[in-house]
């Protein structure tokens, strides 16, 4: 058997190890997912009168606090879809250090099996999970009045670009969830992950914060993808956002994935 | 039965490893023949656990060398892996999943086919005494169970050579004799086994050969017998039906006396010759002795003849 169906094969083994523990462990997911699905609410139905499509800009003109509630409920989904990917990363770093503390992986480390393939099936089973996620956001979004204009061609990019997302952010997780010395930490460090979409053009226009904090939001890697994804749902202007949110992805990813096999197969000298 | 293996279970040369810089294996030499026992005797913070995690391939030695099975641990590690198996202190099972499923995904890992896995998974619940729990989560098991189920897993892939890492800490006596009796299972099964245990009647019971790790370094090798020989300490105990008895057994033997058991005790190493000897004695002085018992030292008694501390107190020391 070659390295790499020997890899296919012991990830798929993982793989299904780890579905059967977000069928058993089922709080965890909902809790994921219930998150977002929670702030898309409290944003929509609390701040989204007030708001329209971003105050100052978009929104422009006098509506009826409904009309501009439905503005921003598009304003602010790619945010929240970003958000939900976010939020699935994080369980996957806790569910990594969960790991980690159990013998489990020890055992696993001892035997003759494909190293790799105990990360892989965390991220594969994350990917599912997220995509399930954004899913389930995305028919709540509906449901209050969401109609995005994308034709299929753009969703399935969408769906492309989220899967992509979803990877990078999965590994950066990993990673997280490998350095970390207890799932407490593992726990709390990926908060920034949940956090960045705010510092971007998620919820406001970068144009409305003050000049540090714009400039922060327009160069970190969650405004492009953003706006990628808010031009692939609801048509604006994509422009080189969708470059550089690919280009964002790839890296993070790429120097995730090594950061987290180095740190996997450091000696564990715990 | 598998015939004997000509090539040496495990050889290792001189292994050192320091966690920043304190020393734990301080050149550590071992010949394990296949098919038997070997048991690391120390107590806790002897450096047994490192031990093991060296040669399991979880961590590397910082030099030194170590084959097992003729594969050299640094440049095989996945042909050392694929021969070996192990069953830590803390049990290595996922509470997540049922027993069943924990030994299923074991069989998966080990290359056996959905069929295959699921006959083996059910072979060894049965065997463990696992088949009423199969289908609970592995979390809601007894600590006995769980290290069962542990050895059942470590078992699916068929190793020919068994870590056993302090396997019955903190199990009660009955299955701590449940473990035992499963490890000599193995052992007539031509398993090799590498026992570590801080308790001296485990290594006694269950080892062909103990070595004793102190501080890093291996104080002491041998058979039990051959350690228990190694230390002063060992007599023979003549108890007798009357004082005179006792007094003139004295006068031609020498020892000491207790007066109250009315018991004499004769020192001596425990060996056929002295205790011919002593008989000689006893039949040319014509006592009358009603009952005879030696006393070979226990492995407490290694303990504090080679290092000067009892175990016990090497528990403390060590913490």
């Amino acid at each position: 058997m070659t390295t790499l169906t020997r890899a296919a094969r012991d990830s798929g083994t993982m793989l299904g190890r780890q579905l059967r523990h977000m069928l058993r462990y089922p709080s965890m997911t909902l809790m994921l997912v219930g998150m977002p699905i929670i702030l898309l609410l409290l944003f929509v139905y609390v701040f989204g009168g007030a708001m329209g499509a971003g105050p100052g800009t978009m929104g422009a003109g006098p509506g009826t606090a409904s009309g501009s509630r439905t503005e921003y409920l598009h304003y602010v989904i790619p945010g929240i879809v970003l958000m939900t990917v976010a939020s699935a990363a994080q369980g996957t770093a806790i569910s990594v250090a969960m790991d980690m503390t159990e013998g489990i992986v020890a055992r696993f480390r001892t035997m003759d099996i494909a190293r790799v393939s105990v990360l892989t099936g965390h991220v594969v089973g994350a990917l599912i999970q997220s995509m399930l996620s954004v899913a389930l956001v995305l028919l709540v979004a509906v449901l209050i009045g969401f109609r995005p204009t994308a034709t299929l061609g753009e969703w399935l990019a969408a769906a492309g670009l989220l899967l992509l997302v979803s990877f990078a952010l999965t590994w950066l997780s990993v990673a997280l969830g490998l350095v970390a010395d207890t799932v407490e930490t593992a726990s709390n460090t990926p908060m920034g992950l949940m956090l960045l979409p705010f510092l971007s053009s998620g919820f406001v226009p970068t144009d409305t914060l003050p000049v540090v904090l714009r400039w922060f939001a327009e160069y970190q890697p969650f405004t492009p993808i953003i706006e990628t994804l808010r031009g692939l749902l609801l048509g604006t202007e994509i422009g080189g956002n969708g470059v550089l949110a690919v280009a964002w992805c790839a890296g993070i990813s790429l120097a995730a994935y090594l950061w987290a096999k180095r740190l996997y197969n450091r000696d564990p000298a715990r | 039965m598998t015939p004997p293996e000509p090539q040496a279970a495990i050889a290792a040369t001189g292994l050192r490893k320091s966690f920043g810089t304190h020393v734990v294996l301080d050149g550590i030499d071992l010949d394990i023949p296949a098919g038997t026992v070997f048991s690391l005797l120390g107590p806790n913070g002897a450096g047994k656990t490192t031990m093991v995690k060296i040669l399991s391939t979880l961590i590397r030695a910082d030099s030194g060398q170590a084959r097992i099975f003729g594969r050299d641990l640094d440049r095989e590690p996945d042909r050392v892996r694929a021969a070996i198996g192990v069953t830590g202190q803390y049990s290595a099972v996922d509470g997540l999943l049922t027993g069943a499923e924990n030994l299923m995904l074991m069989g998966r890992l080990h290359g056996l086919g959905r069929g295959r896995a699921r006959r083996r998974s059910t072979e060894l619940l049965e065997r463990f005494d696992l088949a009423d729990a199969a289908s609970k989560p592995a979390s809601t098991y007894s600590g006995g169970m769980r290290r069962r189920l542990d050895l059942a897993m470590t078992l699916v892939g068929g190793p020919r050579l068994i870590f056993l890492d302090e396997p019955t800490t903190g199990l009660d006596p009955r299955s701590r004799r449940g473990m035992w009796e499963i490890v000599r299972e193995l052992v007539s099964e031509g398993v090799t086994v590498f026992l570590t245990t801080q308790y001296l009647e485990e290594a006694d019971q269950l080892a062909d050969r103990i070595a004793v790790l102190d501080r890093g370094r291996l104080i002491a090798e041998g058979t039990p017998n051959e350690l228990k020989r190694l230390i002063p300490g060992g007599h023979i105990r003549l108890h007798f039906a009357q004082a005179d008895a006792l007094d003139s057994a004295e006068r031609a033997l020498g020892g000491s006396r207790d007066d109250e058991a009315l018991v004499l005790q004769v020192p001596s190493d425990g060996g056929l010759a002295s205790l011919r000897a002593l008989l000689d004695r006893i039949d040319g002085a014509s006592l009358k002795v009603e009952e005879l018992s030696v006393h070979t030292p226990d492995l407490d008694d290694v303990y504090l003849s080679l290092t000067g501390r009892s175990g016990t107190e090497q528990k403390a020391a060590a913490r």
